[in-house]
């Protein structure tokens, strides 16, 4: 009754609530995920946050390997450096992340700086254990052959154990890199970048296709993600496909 | 100075190694001349300190004292890596590269001095065959594609890259099933006719080091030397009771195990006249594969054919055991 009494009201004097748009049943419903939605949104709504978000990860990737790498080499080259190093990523790991995000903010402000700092300390872990045992695990014979073939200790890391290391280095990659992509929804708390922000804009207005949408987005960046490193991978190092054949 | 020539020969002048914090030296004292071309077994009991004594060599371990000089120059006054390059070094392990190709394994050191692709490929390929392995089947194949023996091949080949004058080899045979050991070994004596090398190799297995030396080390607990001669008068006199012990009460065969009936004084006729069972053999036949025939058989004495198949002469137990008795009264004088 009362919804037949409300229309010539909303004709004459126009709507009270506002227009959406032609929004189909399953968006008036608010449905688990209305497909239709999504598609017109995807370019307007979705795009931008998806590459924000490639970005977030992208920088935090790079910064960390670099630091990681950096600190993997002379806590190779120098034992008592590995304690410390592991120590402080540990500690950086432990903190947990709504609260990593939000205690940059009076130091470093809202924006990528603050992102970026949380992101990279959360990778610093994964990438620099993965890394040291990647240069730890060439087998010792491999670095005696070298050695005494007249291969110079430069020569052994740059041709032997980086090399070698290359699956345990790429392996870190593909955990700190999916991990970063998950996190960095989280990012979306202090300031709405990336796919964090309509799946924190949807927990407060309840719209589940946008929250559904977003996080499938992030699932699907961290699947592609994963599977681009593993071919780059296999491109990288073929040896390690290369199994004894019945010769 | 690169070393750069045929065989180099290494002299040890009072070579001793002591590791830091131990007052007992793993070598102690050794003194020892390897002429060039020569290959020189070193052996002994573990704590005879024979590996540590083959890479002081190559300085993977320094000297404490003494000097090891290498066609004269100290191998304390060259640069380690230079040296390392211009000496070939093979170890139990092998130790190849799992991330490079056999082609690339083998190419390390010609390319590590600066050979060009091209000359480096031809030599890589060069060596692949004088090792045995087809390079168009290997060349580009990992180390994991490779069997134990196939891989140790690749590792000889590579440590022979850049034609050094000297090889160290570090039990090089060791990890290997005795049938393919055992081609290995004759494979490389053969390889070394060729090209002949100086070569360190290192073994625990006194067969293998009667087998391989022209000289052979005998290196005792503490590293001291206790005896340095051929397999021959080692075997017909050994020094002393340790090197008597280490040998092998059965030192009479193995001794016979170094001759052949192609190179021993036969008789012209049988001095039997029963000879209704008389085995033959061939002139390839040692005469402890010989001297056991003749036992199995249970015939005194042995016809012996000549390369082209005749019958040379006639070999008889008592012959046998009078060559042993022959060599021991030569080595005494």
């Amino acid at each position: 009754m009362s919804a037949l009494a409300a229309a010539p009201l909303a004709q004459s004097g126009g709507p009270v609530i506002p227009n959406f748009g032609r929004g189909d049943d399953c968006i008036r419903n608010n449905g688990k995920f209305c497909l239709h939605w999504f598609l017109d949104n995807f370019q307007q709504r979705y795009l931008p946050r998806v590459g924000e978000h490639l970005k977030m990860t992208a920088i935090a990737i790079v910064i960390g390997f670099v630091i990681a790498f950096g600190a993997a080499l002379i806590a190779h080259r120098h034992r008592r450096f590995e304690l410390p190093f592991a120590n402080v990523a540990s500690l950086f790991y432990t903190i947990p992340s709504i609260a990593f995000f939000q205690i940059m903010v009076p130091i470093t402000g809202i924006g990528w700086t603050s992102i970026e700092i949380a992101l990279v300390s959360y990778t610093l872990l994964i990438l620099f254990r993965n890394i040291l045992t990647g240069l730890r695990e060439v087998p010792g014979e491999v670095k005696e052959a070298a050695e005494g073939m007249g291969l110079t200790r430069r020569q052994i890391l740059l041709r032997v154990e980086l090399p070698l290391a290359v699956p345990a280095i790429i392996a870190g990659l593909r955990v700190a890199t999916v991990t970063t992509i998950s996190l960095a929804t989280i990012a979306a708390f202090i300031t709405p970048l990336g796919l964090g922000a309509p799946i924190f804009n949807a927990i407060q207005s309840g719209a589940n296709t946008e929250f559904v949408g977003a996080s499938l987005l992030a699932i699907a960046l961290a699947l592609l993600a994963d599977v681009l490193i593993v071919l780059t991978q296999r491109v990288v190092s073929p040896w390690t496909r290369a199994r004894r054949q019945s010769a | 100075m690169t070393l750069r020539s045929d065989a180099a020969e290494i002299v040890f002048e009072h070579v001793t190694k002591r590791y830091g914090g131990s007052d007992r030296p793993a070598v102690d004292d050794l003194s020892l001349t390897i002429p060039a071309g020569e290959i020189c077994v070193l052996i002994g009991p573990s704590g005879g300190g024979k590996t540590t004594a083959m890479k002081l060599v190559n300085r993977l371990i320094t000297l404490t004292d003494g000097d090891i000089t290498i066609e004269g120059t100290s191998v304390m006054k060259m640069d380690p890596v230079e040296l390392r390059r211009g000496i070939g070094y093979v170890i139990q392990q092998i130790g190849l590269f799992p991330h490079m190709t056999i082609e690339a394994n083998v190419a390390t050191v010609p390319k590590l001095v600066g050979w060009d692709k091209a000359r480096t490929r031809e030599r890589a390929r060069e060596l692949l065959d004088l090792v045995g392995l087809d390079p168009e089947e290997y060349a580009k194949r990992y180390p994991a594609q490779l069997s134990g023996g196939q891989r140790q091949r690749v590792g000889l080949a590579r440590a022979m890259a850049a034609d050094p004058p000297l090889m160290l080899m570090d039990e090089p045979f060791g990890a290997i099933d005795p049938i393919t050991r055992e081609r290995l070994q004759n494979d490389f004596l053969r390889l070394h006719r060729e090209v002949r090398k100086t070569v360190i190799f290192v073994t625990h297995d006194i067969d293998e080091a009667i087998k391989m030396g022209d000289r052979i080390c005998i290196l005792r607990q503490g590293g001291k030397l206790a005896q340095y001669d051929t397999p021959e008068a080692i075997l017909a006199n050994p020094a002393d009771e340790f090197v008597a012990d280490f040998v092998g009460a059965d030192r009479g065969l193995k001794r016979l195990g170094l001759r052949t009936l192609g190179e021993v004084d036969v008789l012209a006729s049988s001095p039997s006249t029963n000879g209704d069972r008389r085995p033959e053999a061939g002139p390839d036949m040692s005469l402890r594969d010989a001297l056991s025939l003749m036992l199995t058989e249970g015939s005194t004495e042995l016809e012996v054919r000549g390369d082209d198949g005749g019958v040379r002469g006639y070999l008889t137990l008592e012959a046998v055991s009078r060559m042993l008795g022959e060599g021991r009264d030569e080595a005494r004088r």
